[in-house]
């Protein structure tokens, strides 16, 4: 919480400010859309170790993290990216060859998690999940729950309805609640307080934002003035919540911004080809993070005759008729 | 009238689908079998995604859920709470139809897209749930598509990511999960139904051209084929809507 009238500052800072080694962190958006990428770029280039990622669907945001050797553990219900990596490639690669910790989880169940550590109460409660192997398999040991703690001491529990047979239902599994140390999100307007309007989908946004400890925004449009105050029914997140708001225009790229830009279908493309062979990885690292200094410099690599051709439709909000084959 | 398997598939499971059925989509082929049934068979179904859209007015195919063209036109844009409460909710809920995938099923409709191999250091590692637990625990009827093949069809998942009916009878209801389950497994091959009572997958229908064995070589378990038909192919009428109205920039057909 910062309750200061102008928390604009750069990337840079915020991210070595906030994002430290072992820190639990979660980014905002889902698959592909919305990922808060200049924030992600940025932690690869700066190259933090040994996060522990919570994620429901945060498909390209996560997968660019591990690849980019920055994740030692993660809780997560599901890695993919739509039609480019129906399992995100990095992902696969370091679960199978062990590279990272994970835990499985449902979307609904990270999501109430969630809500559960906005709403400060230890846990909520679901009929998602009964009977599977979500709830039986453990991905962290006992022990390493005991060492930390930021893990509670079990995964999930089942339990009678308190109520008895109450609403027809007889068990529940409560789900434990997520404070992330950090949560980043990638909005289409923001306020120098930090009141955010996302358009579109929220997907978790809120919850994710509301349950942090601290909480970073990246955004289209940053109001210097107090034009959100007008129409406030539309901003999802007061500032009180937030720590640190930047400018990042394009700041989802390569994943999309509902009314801003699409998805780049080339360059997600270009990525799971790059994905797939360690060589071909470390090339791409090289040239679209490690070699550039900021966000803006990969926009400049792709260059603006590529980005006017996903830049949204004001009819749709997406590029209508952009080639995605 | 040549038609291919995927247009087979996704115009079998449309016609699953009647007016008054709130439809949950995942990404491909189920998002275009819920397309196919909005243009040809159920106009007053309505499509919803996990992401939070509801009533989606999908003019291009999405690539993913969390897919802009998700949210243009719809009734309301929300989140992913929105969107689990829909299919919980003791009055919507009950119209909710899933259609889900996975890497493998049984034969009691449960269905692992978490792993191949040990869960701790796995042969081969899938995206994980999803929202797919969610669907498989809250909804009446749930459609589920596969491909046809030994590996899928196992006698005993290597992970049980979704619940189907469990052990089958009533073990469902017994772990205290919603009412419902899986109505329908569609694959290259033919169709599989679960029989009331027991819940154990029979064979319902074959693809003109296929004989049952070939659907039984092509699974590790046995299950009944006394009560196979053959699938009735695509009309003309209905692969003219798919082909044009639902996927004519060919992004799944």
């Amino acid at each position: 919480m910062n309750l200061k009238q102008n928390k604009e500052t750069d990337l840079k800072s915020v991210i070595s400010t906030y994002v430290t080694s072992g820190c639990h962190l979660s980014i905002g958006g889902f698959t592909i859309n919305r990922n808060p990428m200049a924030a992600v770029y940025e932690i690869i280039r700066q190259k933090i170790q040994g996060l522990h990622i919570y994620a429901h669907s945060n498909g390209q945001g996560v997968d660019e993290l591990i690849g980019g050797g920055c994740v030692s553990s993660i809780e997560i219900a599901y890695a993919g990216s739509g039609k480019f990596a129906s399992t995100c490639i990095r992902f696969k690669k370091a679960v199978q060859e062990n590279f990272i910790k994970i835990e499985d989880y449902s979307n609904y169940q990270m999501t109430l998690r969630f809500l559960a550590g906005s709403m400060g109460v230890p846990f909520l409660p679901t009929r998602s999940s009964l009977g599977s192997d979500i709830i039986k398999i453990w991905g962290f040991s006992p022990e390493m729950r005991k060492e930390n703690s930021k893990f509670p001491n079990d995964k999930l529990k089942v339990m009678d309805n308190p109520f008895d047979n109450w609403c027809d239902t007889q068990k529940v599994v409560v789900v434990p609640a997520i404070n992330p140390d950090v949560t980043i999100l990638h909005v289409q307007e923001a306020d120098l307080r930090g009141n955010c309007r996302i358009q579109g989908l929220s997907f978790a946004d809120v919850e994710q934002a509301k349950s942090a400890k601290h909480l970073i925004i990246t955004c289209e449009k940053l109001y210097k003035g107090d034009e959100l105050k007008i129409d406030s029914d539309r901003t999802q997140i007061p500032f009180i919540h937030v720590d640190a708001v930047v400018h990042a225009p394009w700041g989802a790229y390569p994943t999309a911004c509902y009314n801003y830009y699409d998805y780049d279908p080339r360059y997600l493309k270009d990525y799971a080809t790059a994905a797939k062979d360690d060589g071909l990885y470390n090339d791409y690292l090289k040239k679209f993070v490690y070699d550039l200094n900021d966000h803006n410099a990969l926009l400049k690599v792709v260059g603006d005759e590529r980005l006017n051709t996903i830049k949204a439709d004001p009819r749709t909000g997406y590029a209508a008729n952009l080639d995605r084959r | 009238m040549d038609y291919t398997l995927k247009e087979m598939m996704a115009i079998v499971a449309a016609r699953e689908i009647r007016n008054e059925d709130i439809v949950f989509c995942g990404t491909g082929i189920s998002m275009l079998a819920a397309m196919a049934a909005k243009n040809i068979n159920a106009p007053e179904s309505v499509i919803f995604f996990e992401t939070g859209a509801i009533d989606s007015q999908l003019e291009e195919l999405p690539l993913a859920v969390g897919d802009s063209r998700v949210m243009y036109r719809t009734s309301a844009n929300g989140g992913l709470l929105d969107s689990f409460a829909t299919m919980q909710n003791p009055i919507t809920g009950k119209h909710v139809v899933g259609i889900l995938g996975a890497a493998q099923i049984d034969k009691f409709g449960n269905l692992n897209s978490t792993v191949i191999g040990d869960y701790y250091s796995p042969k081969t590692r899938f995206s994980g749930s999803g929202g797919g637990c969610d669907v498989a625990s809250f909804v009446p009827r749930s459609i589920i598509f596969m491909q046809h093949e030994k590996r899928k069809f196992v006698q005993k998942l290597d992970y049980l990511t979704s619940p189907g009916y469990l052990n089958g009878g009533n073990s469902r209801k017994e772990a205290g999960l919603l009412d419902g389950g899986p109505v329908m497994v569609i694959t290259n091959l033919g169709v599989m139904r679960f029989d009331d009572t027991t819940k154990e997958m029979y064979l319902s229908g074959v693809y003109p051209g296929v004989t049952p064995q070939k659907i039984l070589d092509n699974m590790e378990f046995n299950v009944d084929i006394s009560r196979v038909k053959e699938e009735i192919p695509p009309s003309e009428e209905e692969l003219r809507l798919l082909r044009d109205k639902c996927d004519n920039q060919r992004l799944i057909l």
